[in-house]
């Protein structure tokens, strides 16, 4: 079982994304949840959405979840949210940021330890998209940490899955993913 | 009028709502009248949505209230018409009123009832006190567990509520947000073997038939209220279980999906058991494949139709198991739990010695978690062990504050 937690703030994507990289990982014969706790679901609130894929049929419906990768796709949120709570020695953290991993940890010592990868998905997205929607981006970050699958294959399927929008708009995302894929370190 | 069919992949990642509406569009509903409420909108949004790109022949009628949502489908149903809407809690309370008006008038409506809790305190996330709010206001309840359920239940309801024989409303449960709002893999029909498990709408007694003049909604008083209503339940207790085992049957011989009205898992030789429903019963069955492992036979319980209750078939399931909880996921307000209550006569008058106690959860979406349910997997091994219930018989699982017990 791979167990994913996103930060976002509601607006952001995460419940997109999040739904988004399951259908993809759907598509290979593995099973798959995607949900989200929204709360009173005000926009700019902060919230969080989940993923869970195993092999075998997914039975598990608690929200309760030691995530194997912790997705921030919200700068601030490092600061106003635990972002670590109920985490593993091994979760790996995707955060979007401007400053260096090195820079992100200093600020924050609760990421002391912890297996960090930064990528500023805010600014990806608003240079390709023209909106700081940071989702698509984050999962190209995640496609290179995971090394979960080609990069190729994932933009192909996510062609797919945003095909509802203008292909403007798809061009940037696939432009979006590339570019976090290419810079997340 | 010509409508477009859609294409779908086998398995498609839907949440509960999507999958919901896509069974209703399958369907090809005559009339959705409905107001959207969360965590139900997702229903009624995609079913609107479907009707604009053309994907449905039927009208979606917006309405003002929840009660004019319902009055419009009793009114669409008795002119002759397939009739579906949605909805949840506060909207379910304010539809009461007209839910009595659909059975009573004996009318296939499907509601798809997306469990929330009610206010005070408001709260939009998911129990079962809107599910237990109407238990006994003679519609058909069928509960999903998951979004593919929550797609196959809305046909089957088709098949058994508008059958002649029964003529009686049915609700489809799904939990909300934990169901509603959670994507899964659904596999899917096409659109035409959908419709084909459906099939055309056969109207009865229809307003609409000009030629054979009926009256609906008639004042009976004492006189003919009460054999009205004998027949009523009669016709839930002797025919509607029958229907539901030859829908269920007929479901499973297109699908390979097969529904039962109790499910029953790892239930063979279980000596402890968990009885729920809606995405606990799944929970609980991956926790008690875990007990197993530690040399504790566990088994689930899932209630699959709520109504008419399975009376007969919850107390065969349960008769050789040593210990029982009854989970239930609604406010009791000064009694002990629905199901704790059902399961309880169930078994009365039969020679089993199985132990009891119920339990109270997961009000207002707070979390069943699976440390939850080893713990209580393993105080009904210790009730069992012991030969009597060792705790109080209703407990609460999860609210924090003071241990609270009754009875």
């Amino acid at each position: 079982m791979l167990e994913i937690r996103w930060h976002s703030r509601a607006g952001q994507g995460a419940v997109t994304g999040a739904k988004g990289l399951a259908d993809v990982i759907s598509t290979t014969g593995k099973h798959v949840q995607a949900f989200a706790f929204y709360g009173s679901a005000k926009r700019g609130a902060a919230m969080t959405a989940y993923n869970r894929v195993d092999d075998k049929i997914i039975m598990n419906h608690e929200k309760y979840m030691e995530p194997d990768y912790v997705f921030v796709i919200d700068p601030a949120l490092v600061y106003t949210s635990d972002v670590t709570v109920n985490d593993k020695e091994n979760t790996i953290y995707i955060i979007t940021t401007h400053l260096s991993t090195q820079e992100l940890i200093a600020s924050q010592p609760k990421l002391e330890g912890k297996t960090i990868y930064t990528v500023d998905c805010i600014k990806i997205a608003q240079e390709t998209i023209g909106r700081a929607i940071p989702n698509t981006p984050m999962l190209g970050a995640f496609m290179k940490i995971s090394e979960m699958y080609d990069i190729e294959f994932f933009k192909e399927n996510m062609k797919r899955i945003l095909a509802k929008l203008p292909q403007k708009i798809v061009d940037a995302n696939m432009l979006a993913i590339q570019r976090a894929y290419d810079e997340v370190k | 009028m010509a409508f477009d069919k859609m294409e779908l992949k086998d398995i498609e990642v839907w949440d509960g709502n999507y999958a919901a509406a896509q069974a209703l569009r399958q369907s090809q509903v005559d009339v959705v009248s409905a107001y959207p409420i969360t965590p139900s909108t997702g229903i009624v949004e995609g079913f609107a949505k479907f009707k604009a790109d053309n994907y449905v022949e039927g009208e979606f009628v917006m309405v003002e209230s929840e009660h004019a949502a319902m009055s419009g489908c009793i009114g669409a149903a008795a002119a002759g018409g397939r009739v579906a809407t949605a909805t949840a809690s506060q909207g379910l309370a304010l539809m009461s009123e007209t839910l009595y008006q659909a059975s009573g008038m004996r009318l296939p409506i499907v509601l798809n009832l997306v469990n929330r809790a009610l206010a005070a305190p408001l709260n939009v996330n998911g129990d079962h006190s809107d599910m237990y709010m109407v238990r006994d206001s003679g519609w058909i309840q069928f509960d999903a567990y998951n979004p593919q359920e929550a797609y196959d239940l809305n046909f089957i309801a088709f098949k058994v509520s508008e059958d002649h024989d029964v003529r009686l409303p049915a609700i489809v449960n799904q939990d909300g947000f934990m169901t509603s709002h959670t994507a899964q893999g659904v596999h899917t029909m096409d659109d035409d073997t959908a419709f084909g498990f459906v099939g055309e709408y056969k109207p009865m007694n229809d307003m609409l038939d000009f030629e054979h003049p009926v009256t609906h909604g008639v004042q009976t008083e004492e006189d003919w209220h009460f054999e009205h209503k004998a027949r009523q339940h009669n016709d839930m207790m002797t025919i509607v279980p029958g229907k539901i085992d030859e829908a269920f049957a007929a479901f499973e011989k297109l699908t390979g999906r097969k529904y039962n009205q109790v499910e029953k898992y790892d239930m063979d030789d279980a000596d402890v058991a968990v009885v729920c429903m809606g995405t606990s019963v799944e929970t609980a069955r991956e926790v008690a494949l875990e007990m197993r492992e530690k040399g504790i036979k566990a088994g689930v319980v899932g209630i699959r139709v709520f109504r008419p209750f399975p009376f007969m078939a919850i107390a065969d399931a349960l008769k050789d198991v040593k210990a029982v909880a009854a989970l239930d996921r609604s406010a009791p307000g000064g009694t002990p739990g629905a199901l704790f209550n059902e399961i309880a006569g169930a078994l009365y008058n039969t020679d089993s010695k199985m132990l009891l106690s119920g339990y109270i959860y997961g009000l207002g979406g707070r979390d069943l978690t699976k440390k939850h349910l080893v713990d209580l997997f393993t105080e009904l091994q210790a009730n069992a062990d012991a030969g009597k219930v060792l705790t109080k018989q209703q407990q609460f699982i999860g609210v924090r504050g003071p241990k609270l017990a009754y009875l």
